[in-house]
């Protein structure tokens, strides 16, 4: 009997400490993959970013908007979904002690069905039959393989999340009255997100479905942008989310200091995942069918969504100076001085925070409804969600690879890859500067974003956008470069690097901390309070489009 | 859980600037009437040439330096495609589509409106300045996307 109790007390330790081998390879599979789909989503922006300078014409059997459809379905949602996915999961097994047997083979059909899905969007783009950019709005139509290609994607992201919330319930049930470890805590907000803010694309498909096999004649256009966009702003939400889990959690140990504080973490995961939703309208500001007052107060609804990541300011750089001055910083701002700057997995978070001052900015800017007329379809907003992210939301994804991989494959990140890794967030940096900064700028002056080359006929006023559309090529340039870094490291701590053990660095609270309130754990009430806000944002102005449309659209294909 | 003070006093600080950005939104929409396109007029997009607005697209006076332009997108051009007004006229647009999805965005001013099928978008500008002004498409509406443009001549 004690012998028993014994081995089953070494297990648990076993699987505390060293890494559960099984869960690391389903997680490492989902990583090579999105760093593999990095790679080809990043030489598709090369190809984009030269084309619109006007440097490179591209082959009328991969046009400009086959390259720039497939860069935005593998960017913004392959990448970041498999990389969501295999973070969460491995943070899961990590601090759950182990994913449930089932719960992993939840994870490995999620991954199959998101790998069926992508294979026949990305057949339909390349060949031609899907040219609708990742917006997909009607009446523009694919091919009927491509919605369902988002169906089996979908279906994936919805098993994932259910697989996270089986894990998350039955250590619940074996730890009662206990709180849900932090990071699995932003695991549940994450994939709840996931769940209900896909509920409303998911309708807009299979809306698409029957209209692109022929089986109805019209579709209602401004209902799908509408429910489109109820998911499309989400998922943004989701992968900052993501970021900014590691920024709590993560970041606090790597720099030697402790959590800034578990209850306050535990309020800006429940506030963002209540207020999400309804942002989406902010897409839709210059749009008819919608009218004024509805685009007012969705003006709120999209600025509260602020105040959480204005929490999340402070606690930073709270947590920064806390650490600083507990290694002897003096002054007001000596601490400074004291955070590791050579360790890239620190430094790539710390600029992706950085960029997120701007990147915040400028997206409140963005959701105040006249100062969007003057940048909506600009150039600016690719520019913005350039630094939202690719700087703030995949450079951090980019600092958790560099201890998640070695930690995963049971090797170690050595002083020159992590040197590397340093090179790789600088080039990174000074490519989004250049390449984002340019963007806004022309985007100020008028440029439109996705529009190949054109001079509009040698207009005067297109032709003085040259200048700034050079140097959109130039941090294409510079980030390509940093991305085959990135696909190198990656690679090579997947493999290569020596054996050894990489820790998974999570925050311990501070010897003084208050405790967390009992109420943070009620999950039931944040999902009831979710649903509440999305039906005040979204009922009503749906029931006028719905009831008050237009006869519908039937289709075109216009490429 | 308490707050820090300091904290405290950073997101009252902050949530301040985002209410006051919202007065200013606000104000600016419903009281100076400055409020993005938002029309609700709709149409049947089959049937665009019968619709007693859209049958004879065109510019047309309608008051002492006023000018309603009546104008169609459709993959990749606009109708009418020469636009001429004099300098100083307040211009009101009335636009359709008659396909996809395209995007009525005049350089240089801050016109910029969507226009879908079925609806008919509306957005006004005065014209001070005389000059060339750029007219495009800033919805991606299909392979020629990049060519769908015109010009507003002010003189």
């Amino acid at each position: 009997m004690e012998l028993t109790e014994k081995r089953n007390l070494s297990k648990k330790i076993n699987r505390v400490a060293g890494v559960h081998l099984d869960d690391a390879r389903l997680n490492l599979t989902y990583l090579a993959v999105a760093f593999i789909v990095l790679l080809i989503g990043g030489f598709l922006g090369l190809f984009q970013g030269l084309n619109r300078a006007g440097l490179m014409e591209l082959p009328s059997w991969f046009d400009y908007y086959q390259t720039l459809t497939a860069h935005g379905v593998l960017l913004i949602l392959v990448f970041t979904t498999l990389f969501t996915v295999g973070y969460f999961y491995a943070s899961l097994s990590h601090t759950l002690g182990g994913l449930l047997p089932k719960v992993r083979k939840m994870g490995w059909i999620a991954f199959g069905m998101m790998i069926v899905g992508v294979a026949f969007v990305a057949t339909t783009i390349v060949m031609g039959d899907a040219s609708v950019l990742y917006t997909f709005y009607p009446p523009m139509q694919a091919s009927p393989w491509f919605y369902i290609g988002l169906v089996f994607v979908v279906l994936g992201i919805w098993i994932a999340a259910f697989g996270a919330f089986i894990n998350v319930a039955n250590w619940r049930k074996n730890h009662r009255g206990k709180h849900i470890p932090l990071l699995a805590f932003f695991a549940t907000g994450v994939f709840v997100l996931l769940f209900f803010g896909s509920l409303g694309v998911t309708v807009e498909v299979l809306m698409l479905i029957p209209w692109a096999f022929g089986w109805t004649e019209t579709v209602n256009v401004m209902l799908s942008r509408t429910l489109f966009w109820s998911f499309g702003h989400t998922l943004v939400n989701i992968w900052y989310l993501t970021a900014v889990s590691a920024w709590y959690v993560v970041v606090p140990k790597v720099i030697g200091g402790k959590l800034f504080s578990d209850g306050l973490t535990r309020l800006v995961v429940i506030l963002l995942v209540i207020l999400n939703i309804p942002g989406g309208f902010h897409h839709q500001i210059i749009d008819p069918g919608i009218t004024e007052t509805w685009k007012f107060i969705h003006v709120f609804m999209s600025l509260s969504i602020a105040f959480p990541s204005l929490m999340t300011a402070f606690a930073m750089f709270a947590v920064f100076e806390r650490t600083g001055r507990k290694k002897g910083a003096k002054g007001l701002l000596g601490w400074f001085k004291k955070l590791p700057w050579g360790d890239v997995r620190f430094l790539a978070p710390f600029i992706a925070m950085v960029a997120f001052i701007f990147g915040g900015a400028g997206g409140i800017a963005q959701t105040n409804n006249q100062l969007n007329q003057v940048v909506h379809n600009t150039l600016w907003v690719t520019g913005h969600f350039h630094i939202t992210v690719g700087v703030t939301v995949v450079l951090t994804f980019f600092g958790i690879a560099y201890w998640l991989i070695p930690h995963l494959s049971k090797r170690e990140l050595t002083p020159q890859m992590n040197r590397l890794g340093i090179y790789q967030t600088i080039i990174w940096t000074v490519g989004m500067i250049f390449m984002s900064g340019s963007m806004h700028w022309v985007g100020l002056l008028g440029s439109p974003r996705r529009t190949s080359f054109s001079t509009y006929g040698d207009n005067a006023t297109a032709l003085s956008w040259d200048p700034y559309l050079f140097l959109l090529a130039i941090g294409g340039t510079l980030l390509i470069i940093a991305v085959i870094l990135m696909f190198y490291i990656a690679f090579n701590l997947m493999f290569f690097a020596p054996k050894g053990e990489t820790e998974f660095p999570i925050g311990e609270e501070e010897e003084n901390a208050m405790s967390t309130p009992k109420w943070t754990e009620r999950w039931g009430l944040w999902i009831v309070m979710l649903l509440a806000i999305v039906a005040m944002g979204y009922v009503v102005p749906l029931m006028e489009i719905i009831v008050n449309a237009p006869p519908g659209s039937p289709p075109f294909r216009t490429w | 859980m308490k707050m820090h003070r300091a904290e405290e006093i950073w997101l009252i600080v902050g949530v301040a600037i985002l209410v006051l950005s919202m007065v200013f939104t606000g104000y600016q929409a419903f009281a100076q009437g400055m409020a993005p396109p938002s029309n609700t007029e709709t149409l049947d997009p089959q049937k665009v040439d019968e619709h007693p607005l859209f049958s004879e697209p065109g510019v047309f006076e309608i008051g002492e330096n006023e000018y309603e332009v009546v104008l169609t997108l459709q993959a990749f051009s606009f109708t009418p495609n020469e636009i001429e007004i004099p300098a100083g006229s307040e211009v009101h647009f009335t636009l359709t589509s008659r396909d996809v999805v395209h995007g009525f965005q005049v350089a240089g001013t801050n016109i910029n409106a969507m226009v879908t099928p079925g609806y008919i978008q509306r957005i006004s500008q005065k014209f001070d300045e005389p000059g060339e002004y750029l007219v495009l498409c800033n919805e991606y509406c299909g392979a020629g996307h990049q060519l769908m443009a015109t010009t507003i001549t002010v003189k």
